[in-house]
C-alpha cells in the first residue's frame, strides 16, 4: 500500500488528496520516513513533521511534498548553498518561488545538498559531503541540483527544486534518469536564490514526469517586484496532452553532435533511437547549424565566473556567515573568512571571474565573451526560423564514477557542452529521460524559442510516452 | 597557447577578489587558471567586429515600481545572523588595525 502511494507522481497525489481519497498527512508522513532513511546524502535539512499549519486539501497542490535545493533562502530554515561559509545560517526571508508553491498548497519536506553556490556537474563540490546517484552509489547524481535529482530518483521525495546556470537542472535530470525543465530566462523570480550568475540563473523544477514539470512550473511562473528581471508569462501554463508530433521539425545542431564533441557512442545510440521514435510520431528530423554553439562553452566560462566573483563579494564575514578575524584588520578579516569559508571550485571561478574582469583583460576576455553571447542567441534565432525545437543529448555521457573527474577542471565543464548554448541565449530546454546506457538514464534535450513551455512541454509529453522509460525508484534501485 | 600565469598576476587577482591564498594553493591556481584559459583562447580568434555585447537576454526595459513606502526588514531580524553585532550595526575590525 504504501509503495503504491509513493510511486504516484505528484500530479496524480494532488488530484487523489483533493478527490478525498487520499489522506495528506499519511503521504507526507511516509515520504518523511523514507527521506530520514536517506542514505544517498540528498538532504540537508529535513523537517521533523508535518506542518503546524496542517494541509489545505482545496490548493491545487494540496499539501504534496517539496523537495528544495538549498540555495534557495527559506525562512528560519538552514540555507547554505552548500557551503562552509553559510555553514548554519537562516535567512530572514523565504524565495518568492518558494513562496509562490507554498500558496500553490506545497509542503516543504527538506533541503537539498548541491554543489558549493551552484558550482559544478557532479555535486563532489558540496562542502557538507557527495550525494550519491540512486542507480549506482559508486556514481555522482550530476550537479550542481544534484541532491534534488537524486532524492527525486529514489523516491524521496515527490519532487524538488532546482535551478539551472549552465546545466545544473537538465544534467542531474539526465544522470539520475527524471525530467528536467530549465525555463526561459526571466520566467520565475530569482528573489531569494543565492545568486552564481545573475544573468543565467533560472529556477525550476526536477520531476518524475513531464506533466508534473509543467503543474510545478505552472505555480512558479510571474513578474515580481523584488526581481526587476523577472517577466510575466505571457499565457497561462497548460498541462501537457499531445500524443503525437505530426509536422513539428526537430534540428539536430551538427556543431554539437561532431565526432570531436566528446558524446559517448552509448548516448549517441540512445539519442538516435529518440530520433526514430520521434519520426514515428510524425515528427521532421533534420540537421541545422548553430555556428558558434561549440564556443558556448568558453564563453559561459568567462561571463558565469566574471558574475560570479562579484556576486560571491558579499561574503565578506560582515552580516552573516563565517567570520575569521585574520591579522586583526578589516582587509585581512575578509581575506582571511573567504579563503577559509569558500571550497576550491569556488575559489577557482572567483579567481578566474576576478581575471576576466581586471584592467587589462576585460575587453579581451569579458568583452568577447558578451558578444559571442550574441552570435550564439542570433544563431538560435535564425535556427528557430526553420525549427520548432532543436535536440540534442543533454550531456555527452552518463553518471561518472565519484573522484572521475574532480582533479581536472576542464574535463568536469566539458559536461555542460550541449547546455550552455541554451543558457547563454536565455532560452527554455528540458531534459527527459530517453533510456539506458549500460544500466545508466540518457537524457535527451529538447530547447524551444524564448517563452515556448507549453509546446516544449508538449512535445516532452509526446516522446515521453512513445519512450516509455522506466524510472520507478524501485527500478532505479532507490530503497533508501 | 597562452602563456602560464605568473605567480605575482595569481597574487594580484587573488588580493582583488579578497583571498588568502596559501603558497600551495598560488601554484595550483597559476596552473589550473592557465590551462582553462588556453581553452577559452579560441574565442579570442572569432571575427566580432561590429558585434553588440549581450549582458542581458531578454528585452527589460526600466522595471520600475511604484513609489510606496514599505516596511524593511525589522533592525533585530536583519541583525540575527551577523558574526558581531554591535549597538544595532554590523560590528568589524578597524581598516587600520594591522599597522598598530
Amino acid at each position: 500500500m504504501s509503495d503504491a502511494l509513493l510511486n504516484l507522481t505528484a500530479a496524480a497525489a494532488a488530484a487523489a488528496i483533493r478527490a478525498g481519497e487520499l489522506d495528506p498527512a499519511e503521504l507526507f508522513e511516509l515520504y518523511r520516513e523514507r527521506a530520514a532513511a536517506d542514505s544517498l546524502n540528498a538532504f540537508s535539512w529535513l523537517c521533523d513533521g508535518a506542518p503546524d499549519a496542517g494541509f489545505d486539501r482545496s490548493t491545487p497542490l494540496a499539501g504534496v511534498p517539496l523537495g528544495v535545493k538549498d540555495l534557495f533562502c527559506t525562512a528560519g530554515i538552514p540555507t547554505q548553498s552548500g557551503s562552509r561559509i553559510l555553514e548554519g545560517y537562516r535567512p530572514p526571508y523565504t524565495a518568492t518561488v518558494v513562496e509562490r508553491l507554498y500558496a500553490a498548497g506545497a509542503t516543504l519536506l527538506g533541503k537539498t545538498h548541491q554543489d558549493e553556490f551552484a558550482m559544478g556537474s557532479s555535486n563532489e563540490n558540496c562542502a557538507f559531503g557527495p550525494v550519491l546517484n540512486p542507480w549506482d552509489r559508486t556514481r555522482v547524481p550530476g550537479g550542481s541540483s544534484g541532491g534534488s535529482a537524486a532524492a527525486v530518483a529514489a523516491g524521496l521525495v515527490p519532487w524538488a527544486l532546482g535551478t539551472d546556470t549552465g546545466g545544473s537542472i537538465r544534467q542531474p535530470a539526465s544522470f539520475c534518469g527524471i525530467v528536467g525543465l530549465k525555463p526561459t530566462y526571466g520566467s520565475c523570480s530569482r528573489y531569494g536564490m543565492i545568486a552564481f550568475a545573475s544573468s543565467l540563473d533560472q529556477a525550476g523544477p526536477l520531476t518524475r514526469d513531464v506533466s508534473d514539470s509543467a503543474l510545478l512550473f505552472s505555480h512558479m511562473v510571474g513578474q515580481d517586484a523584488n526581481d526587476s528581471t523577472s517577466l510575466a508569462f505571457p499565457e497561462p501554463v497548460r498541462m501537457p496532452a499531445r500524443r503525437e508530433l505530426s509536422g513539428v521539425r526537430l534540428g539536430v545542431p551538427e556543431e554539437l553532435l561532431s565526432a570531436d564533441s566528446g558524446i559517448d557512442q552509448g548516448v549517441r545510440e540512445s539519442f538516435e533511437q529518440t530520433l526514430s521514435l520521434a519520426r514515428g510520431l510524425g515528427a521532421v528530423v533534420s540537421p541545422c547549424r548553430l555556428p558558434h554553439a561549440p564556443h558556448a562553452l568558453s564563453a559561459y566560462y568567462i561571463v558565469a565566473p566574471a558574475e560570479a566573483s562579484a556576486n560571491l563579494a558579499r561574503f565578506d564575514g560582515v552580516r552573516y556567515g563565517l567570520r575569521v578575524p585574520g591579522n586583526g584588520d578589516l582587509e585581512s578579516m575578509y581575506s582571511a573568512t573567504r579563503a577559509a569559508g569558500f571550497g576550491p571550485e569556488v575559489k577557482r571561478r572567483i579567481m578566474l571571474g576576478t581575471y576576466a574582469l581586471s584592467s587589462g583583460y576585460y575587453d579581451a576576455y569579458y568583452g568577447t565573451a558578451l558578444r559571442v553571447r550574441t552570435r550564439i542567441a542570433q544563431d538560435f534565432q535564425r535556427a528557430f526560423e526553420q525549427f520548432d525545437f532543436i535536440v540534442t543529448p543533454t550531456a555527452p555521457g552518463t553518471a561518472f564514477e565519484l573522484g572521475a573527474k574532480s582533479s581536472d577542471p576542464l574535463a568536469m565543464y566539458l559536461n555542460d557542452f550541449c547546455t550552455v548554448p541554451m543558457s547563454l541565449a536565455g532560452i527554455p530546454a528540458i531534459s527527459i529521460p530517453a533510456g539506458l546506457s549500460e544500466g545508466l538514464p540518457v537524457g535527451f534535450q529538447l530547447a524551444g524559442p524564448a517563452f515556448s513551455e507549453n509546446r516544449l512541454l508538449d512535445a516532452a509529453f509526446a516522446l515521453e510516452q512513445a519512450i516509455g522509460f522506466d524510472g520507478s525508484p524501485a527500478r532505479a534501485g532507490g530503497r533508501a | 597557447m597562452v602563456a602560464m600565469l605568473e605567480r605575482e598576476t595569481v597574487d594580484h587577482v587573488a588580493r582583488l577578489a579578497r583571498l588568502a591564498l596559501s603558497d600551495a594553493e598560488t601554484d595550483v591556481m597559476a596552473v589550473e587558471l592557465s590551462k582553462i584559459l588556453d581553452h577559452i583562447e579560441a574565442i579570442r580568434t572569432l571575427d566580432l567586429d561590429g558585434v553588440e555585447p549581450t549582458s542581458h537576454v531578454i528585452d527589460v526595459v526600466n522595471a520600475l515600481r511604484a513609489d510606496v513606502p514599505h516596511h524593511s526588514l525589522p533592525r533585530e531580524l536583519a541583525l540575527a545572523s551577523a558574526p558581531d553585532p554591535v549597538d544595532g550595526g554590523f560590528g568589524v575590525p578597524s581598516p587600520g588595525a594591522s599597522a598598530q
